[in-house]
Protein backbone atom coordinates (compact mmCIF):
# COMPACT_ATOMS: atom_id res chain seq x y z
CA UNK A 1 0.00 0.00 0.00
CA UNK A 2 1.63 3.51 -0.82
CA UNK A 3 1.73 6.18 1.95
CA UNK A 4 -0.95 8.30 2.43
CA UNK A 5 -0.05 11.71 1.30
CA UNK A 6 0.38 15.19 3.06
CA UNK A 7 0.11 18.78 2.15
CA UNK A 8 0.82 21.81 4.36
CA UNK A 9 0.39 25.49 3.61
CA UNK A 10 0.63 28.77 5.92
CA UNK A 11 -2.15 31.34 4.91
CA UNK A 12 -2.09 34.22 7.09
CA UNK A 13 0.08 33.34 9.80
CA UNK A 14 3.69 33.60 10.99
CA UNK A 15 5.10 29.93 10.10
CA UNK A 16 4.61 29.16 13.93
CA UNK A 17 2.47 26.36 13.37
CA UNK A 18 5.16 24.99 10.59
CA UNK A 19 7.72 25.51 13.35
CA UNK A 20 5.94 23.30 16.09
CA UNK A 21 5.29 20.85 13.08
CA UNK A 22 8.95 20.72 13.15
CA UNK A 23 9.09 20.50 16.80
CA UNK A 24 8.39 17.35 16.76
CA UNK A 25 11.85 16.56 17.23
CA UNK A 26 13.07 12.68 15.99
CA UNK A 27 9.61 11.81 15.76
CA UNK A 28 9.97 13.60 12.10
CA UNK A 29 11.91 10.92 11.19
CA UNK A 30 9.14 8.71 11.81
CA UNK A 31 6.68 11.08 10.02
CA UNK A 32 8.39 10.62 6.93
CA UNK A 33 8.08 6.83 7.05
CA UNK A 34 4.71 7.27 7.51
CA UNK A 35 3.81 10.01 5.15
CA UNK A 36 4.89 11.46 1.83
CA UNK A 37 5.04 15.07 1.73
CA UNK A 38 3.41 17.04 -1.49
CA UNK A 39 2.80 20.77 -1.81
CA UNK A 40 4.43 22.16 1.22
CA UNK A 41 6.96 24.98 2.20
CA UNK A 42 8.45 21.83 4.21
CA UNK A 43 9.68 20.18 0.64
CA UNK A 44 9.13 23.43 -1.43
CA UNK A 45 6.47 21.64 -3.58
CA UNK A 46 4.81 24.50 -4.67
CA UNK A 47 1.60 22.80 -6.64
CA UNK A 48 -0.43 19.85 -5.81
CA UNK A 49 0.86 17.33 -8.05
CA UNK A 50 -1.82 14.42 -7.36
CA UNK A 51 -4.46 13.71 -4.92
CA UNK A 52 -3.92 14.14 -1.27
CA UNK A 53 -4.97 12.59 2.05
CA UNK A 54 -4.55 14.96 4.24
CA UNK A 55 -4.13 19.24 3.74
CA UNK A 56 -2.83 20.82 7.31
CA UNK A 57 -3.79 24.55 6.79
CA UNK A 58 -2.32 27.65 9.06
CA UNK A 59 -3.37 31.08 8.96
CA UNK A 60 -6.96 32.08 8.04
CA UNK A 61 -7.75 34.12 5.06
CA UNK A 62 -6.86 37.45 4.48
CA UNK A 63 -6.47 38.11 1.25
CA UNK A 64 -7.53 36.41 -2.20
CA UNK A 65 -4.58 34.70 -2.59
CA UNK A 66 -5.30 32.85 1.14
CA UNK A 67 -8.63 31.95 -0.33
CA UNK A 68 -7.55 30.14 -3.62
CA UNK A 69 -5.17 28.25 -2.00
CA UNK A 70 -7.87 26.96 0.63
CA UNK A 71 -9.77 26.47 -2.39
CA UNK A 72 -7.15 24.58 -3.72
CA UNK A 73 -6.32 22.93 -0.56
CA UNK A 74 -9.94 21.10 -0.43
CA UNK A 75 -10.02 19.87 -3.75
CA UNK A 76 -6.88 18.21 -3.48
CA UNK A 77 -7.44 16.62 0.05
CA UNK A 78 -9.40 14.60 1.75
CA UNK A 79 -9.06 15.45 5.18
CA UNK A 80 -8.54 18.99 5.78
CA UNK A 81 -7.20 20.17 9.21
CA UNK A 82 -6.67 23.78 10.61
CA UNK A 83 -4.12 24.25 12.73
CA UNK A 84 -3.05 27.11 15.14
CA UNK A 85 -5.41 29.69 15.80
CA UNK A 86 -5.39 32.05 12.91
CA UNK A 87 -6.92 29.37 11.10
CA UNK A 88 -9.15 28.41 13.53
CA UNK A 89 -10.46 32.13 14.65
CA UNK A 90 -8.13 34.40 12.38
CA UNK A 91 -5.63 34.84 15.28
CA UNK A 92 -3.69 38.14 15.49
CA UNK A 93 -4.32 39.17 12.02
CA UNK A 94 -7.86 39.51 12.96
CA UNK A 95 -7.17 41.95 15.50
CA UNK A 96 -8.14 44.78 12.22
CA UNK A 97 -11.62 43.54 11.84
CA UNK A 98 -13.19 45.98 13.79
CA UNK A 99 -10.88 48.79 11.65
CA UNK A 100 -12.51 49.28 8.31
CA UNK A 101 -10.34 48.50 5.36
CA UNK A 102 -9.57 51.99 4.21
CA UNK A 103 -8.17 52.76 6.96
CA UNK A 104 -5.56 49.93 7.31
CA UNK A 105 -4.57 50.84 4.26
CA UNK A 106 -4.08 54.38 4.99
CA UNK A 107 -2.34 53.90 7.93
CA UNK A 108 -0.33 51.56 6.54
CA UNK A 109 1.26 53.09 3.34
CA UNK A 110 0.40 57.00 3.93
CA UNK A 111 -0.49 57.78 7.78
CA UNK A 112 2.04 55.59 9.67
CA UNK A 113 4.98 57.15 11.44
CA UNK A 114 7.17 55.38 9.47
CA UNK A 115 5.18 55.84 5.85
CA UNK A 116 4.31 59.26 6.15
CA UNK A 117 7.65 61.11 4.37
CA UNK A 118 8.15 57.74 1.95
CA UNK A 119 5.08 57.56 -0.07
CA UNK A 120 4.84 61.53 -2.02
CA UNK A 121 2.53 60.44 -4.58
CA UNK A 122 -0.08 58.13 -1.66
CA UNK A 123 -0.07 55.57 -4.04
CA UNK A 124 -1.96 52.33 -2.28
CA UNK A 125 -0.59 49.56 -4.21
CA UNK A 126 -2.76 48.48 -7.17
CA UNK A 127 -0.54 46.29 -8.91
CA UNK A 128 -2.63 43.07 -10.59
CA UNK A 129 -0.55 40.67 -8.90
CA UNK A 130 -0.35 41.66 -5.33
CA UNK A 131 -3.38 39.94 -3.97
CA UNK A 132 -6.67 41.86 -2.87
CA UNK A 133 -7.04 42.45 0.81
CA UNK A 134 -10.24 40.96 2.23
CA UNK A 135 -12.36 43.06 4.02
CA UNK A 136 -11.80 41.65 7.09
CA UNK A 137 -9.24 38.28 8.54
CA UNK A 138 -11.41 35.12 8.11
CA UNK A 139 -11.14 31.62 9.50
CA UNK A 140 -10.60 29.04 7.13
CA UNK A 141 -14.01 26.85 8.15
CA UNK A 142 -15.70 30.17 7.21
CA UNK A 143 -14.64 29.64 3.77
CA UNK A 144 -14.54 26.29 2.96
CA UNK A 145 -15.43 22.55 5.10
CA UNK A 146 -12.65 21.82 7.53
CA UNK A 147 -12.62 18.46 9.17
CA UNK A 148 -10.58 18.57 11.94
CA UNK A 149 -9.47 21.49 14.37
CA UNK A 150 -6.28 21.67 16.76
CA UNK A 151 -6.21 25.04 18.74
CA UNK A 152 -3.23 26.87 20.11
CA UNK A 153 -0.57 29.34 19.31
CA UNK A 154 1.35 27.15 18.23
CA UNK A 155 -0.54 23.96 18.54
CA UNK A 156 1.51 22.05 20.81
CA UNK A 157 4.07 19.72 18.82
CA UNK A 158 2.41 16.84 20.86
CA UNK A 159 -0.98 17.69 20.04
CA UNK A 160 -0.15 17.87 16.16
CA UNK A 161 1.58 14.33 16.55
CA UNK A 162 -1.07 12.80 18.40
CA UNK A 163 -4.01 14.23 16.15
CA UNK A 164 -1.31 12.83 12.82
CA UNK A 165 -0.88 9.75 13.89
CA UNK A 166 -4.55 8.88 15.10
CA UNK A 167 -5.67 10.07 11.51
CA UNK A 168 -3.12 8.04 9.91
CA UNK A 169 -3.44 4.45 11.91
CA UNK A 170 -7.19 5.30 12.52
CA UNK A 171 -6.93 4.54 16.40
CA UNK A 172 -8.98 6.75 18.58
CA UNK A 173 -7.17 10.70 19.47
CA UNK A 174 -7.02 10.66 23.17
CA UNK A 175 -6.13 14.45 24.24
CA UNK A 176 -4.13 14.73 27.55
CA UNK A 177 -5.32 17.97 29.09
CA UNK A 178 -1.99 19.88 29.42
CA UNK A 179 -1.83 19.59 24.91
CA UNK A 180 -5.36 21.66 24.22
CA UNK A 181 -4.56 25.22 24.50
CA UNK A 182 -5.26 28.55 23.14
CA UNK A 183 -1.99 29.96 23.73
CA UNK B 1 -25.81 20.76 65.25
CA UNK B 2 -27.52 22.24 62.27
CA UNK B 3 -29.36 19.71 60.45
CA UNK B 4 -28.48 18.44 57.44
CA UNK B 5 -30.76 17.82 54.29
CA UNK B 6 -30.23 15.06 52.23
CA UNK B 7 -30.04 15.53 48.15
CA UNK B 8 -28.71 13.21 45.10
CA UNK B 9 -27.12 14.50 42.39
CA UNK B 10 -26.67 11.99 39.52
CA UNK B 11 -27.71 9.59 42.22
CA UNK B 12 -24.91 10.35 44.57
CA UNK B 13 -26.26 10.82 47.99
CA UNK B 14 -25.18 13.95 49.11
CA UNK B 15 -26.14 16.88 52.45
CA UNK B 16 -26.15 20.11 52.70
CA UNK B 17 -27.46 23.38 55.23
CA UNK B 18 -30.63 24.27 54.88
CA UNK B 19 -30.97 27.29 52.38
CA UNK B 20 -27.32 26.66 50.83
CA UNK B 21 -27.94 27.18 47.14
CA UNK B 22 -27.67 24.03 44.92
CA UNK B 23 -24.00 25.08 43.34
CA UNK B 24 -22.02 25.81 46.41
CA UNK B 25 -23.69 22.65 48.42
CA UNK B 26 -22.55 20.33 45.34
CA UNK B 27 -19.52 22.19 45.79
CA UNK B 28 -19.02 21.05 49.36
CA UNK B 29 -20.00 17.71 47.93
CA UNK B 30 -17.11 17.49 46.12
CA UNK B 31 -19.28 17.74 42.81
CA UNK B 32 -17.81 20.35 40.45
CA UNK B 33 -20.56 22.75 38.58
CA UNK B 34 -19.27 25.37 35.99
CA UNK B 35 -20.15 28.59 36.76
CA UNK B 36 -18.81 31.82 35.60
CA UNK B 37 -20.77 34.66 37.46
CA UNK B 38 -20.85 33.00 40.79
CA UNK B 39 -18.88 33.52 43.85
CA UNK B 40 -19.80 32.30 47.48
CA UNK B 41 -21.35 34.59 50.03
CA UNK B 42 -22.28 36.74 46.96
CA UNK B 43 -25.73 37.44 46.33
CA UNK B 44 -25.93 35.08 43.08
CA UNK B 45 -27.08 36.91 39.84
CA UNK B 46 -27.75 33.95 37.57
CA UNK B 47 -26.41 36.02 34.84
CA UNK B 48 -23.98 33.65 32.74
CA UNK B 49 -25.96 30.42 33.23
CA UNK B 50 -23.82 27.73 32.96
CA UNK B 51 -24.45 26.34 35.93
CA UNK B 52 -27.65 25.01 34.64
CA UNK B 53 -28.88 21.99 36.17
CA UNK B 54 -31.88 19.90 35.47
CA UNK B 55 -34.65 19.21 38.62
CA UNK B 56 -38.18 17.37 37.70
CA UNK B 57 -37.47 17.85 33.97
CA UNK B 58 -37.09 21.31 34.37
CA UNK B 59 -33.61 23.51 33.72
CA UNK B 60 -32.51 25.61 36.95
CA UNK B 61 -29.16 27.52 37.86
CA UNK B 62 -27.99 25.97 40.74
CA UNK B 63 -26.30 29.00 41.63
CA UNK B 64 -29.96 30.82 42.52
CA UNK B 65 -31.56 27.41 43.65
CA UNK B 66 -31.61 26.71 46.88
CA UNK B 67 -31.16 23.15 47.86
CA UNK B 68 -34.72 21.14 49.26
CA UNK B 69 -34.67 18.34 50.43
CA UNK B 70 -34.89 14.95 48.85
CA UNK B 71 -34.07 16.75 45.58
CA UNK B 72 -32.98 14.52 42.57
CA UNK B 73 -30.67 16.64 40.35
CA UNK B 74 -29.14 16.01 37.20
CA UNK B 75 -25.69 17.64 36.56
CA UNK B 76 -23.30 15.92 34.34
CA UNK B 77 -25.54 14.71 31.61
CA UNK B 78 -24.58 14.82 27.53
CA UNK B 79 -27.57 17.18 27.06
CA UNK B 80 -26.53 19.93 29.95
CA UNK B 81 -23.06 19.18 29.27
CA UNK B 82 -23.79 20.25 25.44
CA UNK B 83 -25.48 23.01 26.75
CA UNK B 84 -22.86 24.65 28.99
CA UNK B 85 -20.76 24.31 26.19
CA UNK B 86 -22.31 26.12 23.79
CA UNK B 87 -22.78 28.81 26.28
CA UNK B 88 -18.64 28.81 26.39
CA UNK B 89 -18.70 28.66 22.52
CA UNK B 90 -21.43 31.72 22.38
CA UNK B 91 -19.07 33.30 24.76
CA UNK B 92 -16.24 33.17 22.55
CA UNK B 93 -17.84 34.22 19.02
CA UNK B 94 -19.91 37.14 20.83
CA UNK B 95 -16.78 38.90 22.30
CA UNK B 96 -12.88 39.40 20.80
CA UNK B 97 -11.10 36.34 22.71
CA UNK B 98 -7.36 36.60 21.20
CA UNK B 99 -5.96 34.09 24.23
CA UNK B 100 -2.51 33.92 22.78
CA UNK B 101 -1.98 37.96 23.29
CA UNK B 102 -4.07 38.01 26.49
CA UNK B 103 -2.79 38.88 30.07
CA UNK B 104 -5.06 36.31 31.59
CA UNK B 105 -4.73 33.29 29.44
CA UNK B 106 -3.69 30.72 31.93
CA UNK B 107 -5.76 32.02 34.63
CA UNK B 108 -9.05 32.90 32.45
CA UNK B 109 -11.85 30.92 34.03
CA UNK B 110 -13.81 30.92 30.57
CA UNK B 111 -10.70 29.95 28.68
CA UNK B 112 -10.32 26.79 31.41
CA UNK B 113 -14.02 26.10 30.64
CA UNK B 114 -13.29 25.76 27.08
CA UNK B 115 -10.19 23.43 28.13
CA UNK B 116 -11.96 21.39 30.58
CA UNK B 117 -14.53 21.03 27.64
CA UNK B 118 -11.95 20.74 25.04
CA UNK B 119 -14.10 23.34 22.79
CA UNK B 120 -11.67 22.91 19.51
CA UNK B 121 -13.93 25.75 17.76
CA UNK B 122 -17.40 27.40 18.30
CA UNK B 123 -20.10 26.08 16.90
CA UNK B 124 -21.26 29.24 16.27
CA UNK B 125 -19.93 31.90 13.38
CA UNK B 126 -17.55 34.62 14.74
CA UNK B 127 -19.11 37.74 15.12
CA UNK B 128 -15.73 40.07 15.82
CA UNK B 129 -18.14 43.05 17.21
CA UNK B 130 -16.53 46.15 17.24
CA UNK B 131 -15.83 47.09 21.10
CA UNK B 132 -13.32 49.59 22.48
CA UNK B 133 -10.66 49.18 24.95
CA UNK B 134 -10.99 51.91 28.19
CA UNK B 135 -7.25 52.98 29.54
CA UNK B 136 -8.94 56.13 31.31
CA UNK B 137 -8.21 54.96 34.29
CA UNK B 138 -4.69 55.32 35.61
CA UNK B 139 -4.52 51.81 37.39
CA UNK B 140 -6.65 49.05 35.51
CA UNK B 141 -7.76 48.72 31.63
CA UNK B 142 -11.24 47.72 31.32
CA UNK B 143 -11.14 45.48 27.94
CA UNK B 144 -14.75 45.45 26.63
CA UNK B 145 -13.86 42.92 23.93
CA UNK B 146 -13.45 40.31 26.80
CA UNK B 147 -15.80 41.18 29.55
CA UNK B 148 -18.84 38.48 29.91
CA UNK B 149 -21.42 40.86 31.51
CA UNK B 150 -21.16 38.30 34.59
CA UNK B 151 -21.69 41.31 37.23
CA UNK B 152 -19.13 40.22 39.39
CA UNK B 153 -16.80 43.32 39.43
CA UNK B 154 -20.09 45.25 40.31
CA UNK B 155 -21.45 42.71 42.38
CA UNK B 156 -18.00 42.16 44.51
CA UNK B 157 -15.42 44.32 44.11
CA UNK B 158 -15.58 48.02 46.64
CA UNK B 159 -12.74 50.14 46.91
CA UNK B 160 -10.55 50.80 50.33
CA UNK B 161 -13.60 53.36 51.69
CA UNK B 162 -16.47 50.63 50.66
CA UNK B 163 -17.50 52.23 47.66
CA UNK B 164 -18.08 50.73 44.22
CA UNK B 165 -16.36 51.51 41.03
CA UNK B 166 -17.62 49.54 39.02
CA UNK B 167 -21.43 50.16 37.54
CA UNK B 168 -22.91 49.31 34.28
CA UNK B 169 -23.82 51.79 31.49
CA UNK B 170 -26.26 51.86 28.70
CA UNK B 171 -28.64 49.07 27.78
CA UNK B 172 -29.40 45.87 25.92
CA UNK B 173 -26.85 44.77 23.27
CA UNK B 174 -24.63 48.42 24.30
CA UNK B 175 -25.01 47.19 27.54
CA UNK B 176 -21.51 47.77 28.83
CA UNK B 177 -18.95 47.82 32.09
CA UNK B 178 -17.69 51.65 33.64
CA UNK B 179 -15.21 52.10 35.94
CA UNK B 180 -15.65 55.30 37.87
CA UNK B 181 -12.64 56.96 37.04
CA UNK B 182 -11.61 58.92 39.84
CA UNK B 183 -12.38 56.66 42.39
CA UNK B 184 -9.99 53.70 40.64
CA UNK B 185 -7.31 56.37 40.26
CA UNK B 186 -7.12 56.03 44.01
CA UNK B 187 -6.87 52.11 44.14
CA UNK B 188 -3.84 50.55 46.01
CA UNK B 189 -1.77 47.99 44.05
CA UNK B 190 -2.68 45.53 46.06
CA UNK B 191 -6.99 46.45 45.63
CA UNK B 192 -6.34 46.98 41.78
CA UNK B 193 -5.14 43.75 41.84
CA UNK B 194 -7.69 41.98 43.77
CA UNK B 195 -10.14 43.91 40.94
CA UNK B 196 -8.18 41.72 38.12
CA UNK B 197 -8.38 38.74 40.10
CA UNK B 198 -12.54 39.01 40.65
CA UNK B 199 -12.82 38.94 36.95
CA UNK B 200 -13.21 35.63 35.44
CA UNK B 201 -11.85 36.71 32.32
CA UNK B 202 -9.19 39.25 31.35
CA UNK B 203 -11.57 42.46 31.22
CA UNK B 204 -10.01 43.85 33.89
CA UNK B 205 -6.46 43.93 33.58
CA UNK B 206 -3.80 45.88 35.66
CA UNK B 207 -1.87 48.75 34.33
CA UNK B 208 1.94 47.77 33.21
CA UNK B 209 1.88 44.32 34.84
CA UNK B 210 1.15 40.68 32.69
CA UNK B 211 2.68 38.10 31.16
CA UNK B 212 4.53 37.60 34.25
CA UNK B 213 4.15 34.21 35.04
CA UNK B 214 5.87 31.42 32.68
CA UNK B 215 3.67 29.22 30.60
CA UNK B 216 3.42 25.85 32.51
CA UNK B 217 3.09 27.71 35.96
CA UNK B 218 -0.18 29.46 35.56
CA UNK B 219 -3.31 28.62 37.16
CA UNK B 220 -4.88 26.23 34.76
CA UNK B 221 -2.16 25.11 32.30
CA UNK B 222 -1.53 21.20 34.07
CA UNK B 223 -4.73 21.04 36.24
CA UNK B 224 -8.13 21.34 34.86
CA UNK B 225 -10.72 23.96 36.77
CA UNK B 226 -12.91 22.29 38.67
CA UNK B 227 -10.43 19.77 39.78
CA UNK B 228 -9.72 21.48 43.53
CA UNK B 229 -13.35 20.78 44.15
CA UNK B 230 -13.51 17.02 42.76
CA UNK B 231 -10.58 16.20 44.46
CA UNK B 232 -11.74 17.09 47.93
CA UNK B 233 -13.68 13.99 48.89
S1 LIG C 1 -10.37 36.67 28.52
FE1 LIG C 1 -9.90 34.46 28.59
S2 LIG C 1 -10.93 33.62 26.81
FE2 LIG C 1 -10.81 35.82 26.52
S3 LIG C 1 -8.91 36.20 25.39
FE3 LIG C 1 -8.38 36.33 27.55
S4 LIG C 1 -7.72 34.28 28.09
FE4 LIG C 1 -8.83 34.09 26.18
S1 LIG D 1 -15.49 43.23 33.78
FE1 LIG D 1 -15.10 41.08 34.34
S2 LIG D 1 -16.14 40.87 36.31
FE2 LIG D 1 -16.97 42.69 35.38
S3 LIG D 1 -18.79 42.02 34.27
FE3 LIG D 1 -17.09 41.99 32.81
S4 LIG D 1 -16.34 39.91 32.88
FE4 LIG D 1 -17.58 40.18 34.71
S1 LIG E 1 -23.00 30.66 38.06
FE1 LIG E 1 -25.12 30.34 38.05
S2 LIG E 1 -25.78 31.58 36.45
FE2 LIG E 1 -23.64 32.02 36.53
Amino acid sequence: MSKPIVATTSLCGCFGCHMSLLDIDERILELVELVEFNKSPIDDIKEFTKQCDIGLIEGGCCNSENVHVLKDFRKNCKILISFGECALMGGLPAYRNGIPIKECLDEAYLNGPTVINSNPDKILPNDDEIPMMLDKVYPCHEVVKIDYFLPGCPPRADLIWDALVALLTGNELKLPYEVVKFD
Amino acid sequence: MSEKIKFTIDGKECFAERGQNILDAATDNGIFIPALCHIRDVKPAGACRLCNVKIAGRLMTACTTPVESGMEIENDIPEIQDLRLAIIEMLFVEGNHFCPACEKSGNCELQALAYRYQMMIPRFPYEFPVKEIDASSPKLIIDHNRCILCKRCIRAFKDENGKNIFAFKKRGHKLQINIDEKLSANLSDEMAQKAMDICPVGAIIRKEKGFNEPIGTRKYDKMPIGSNIERVI
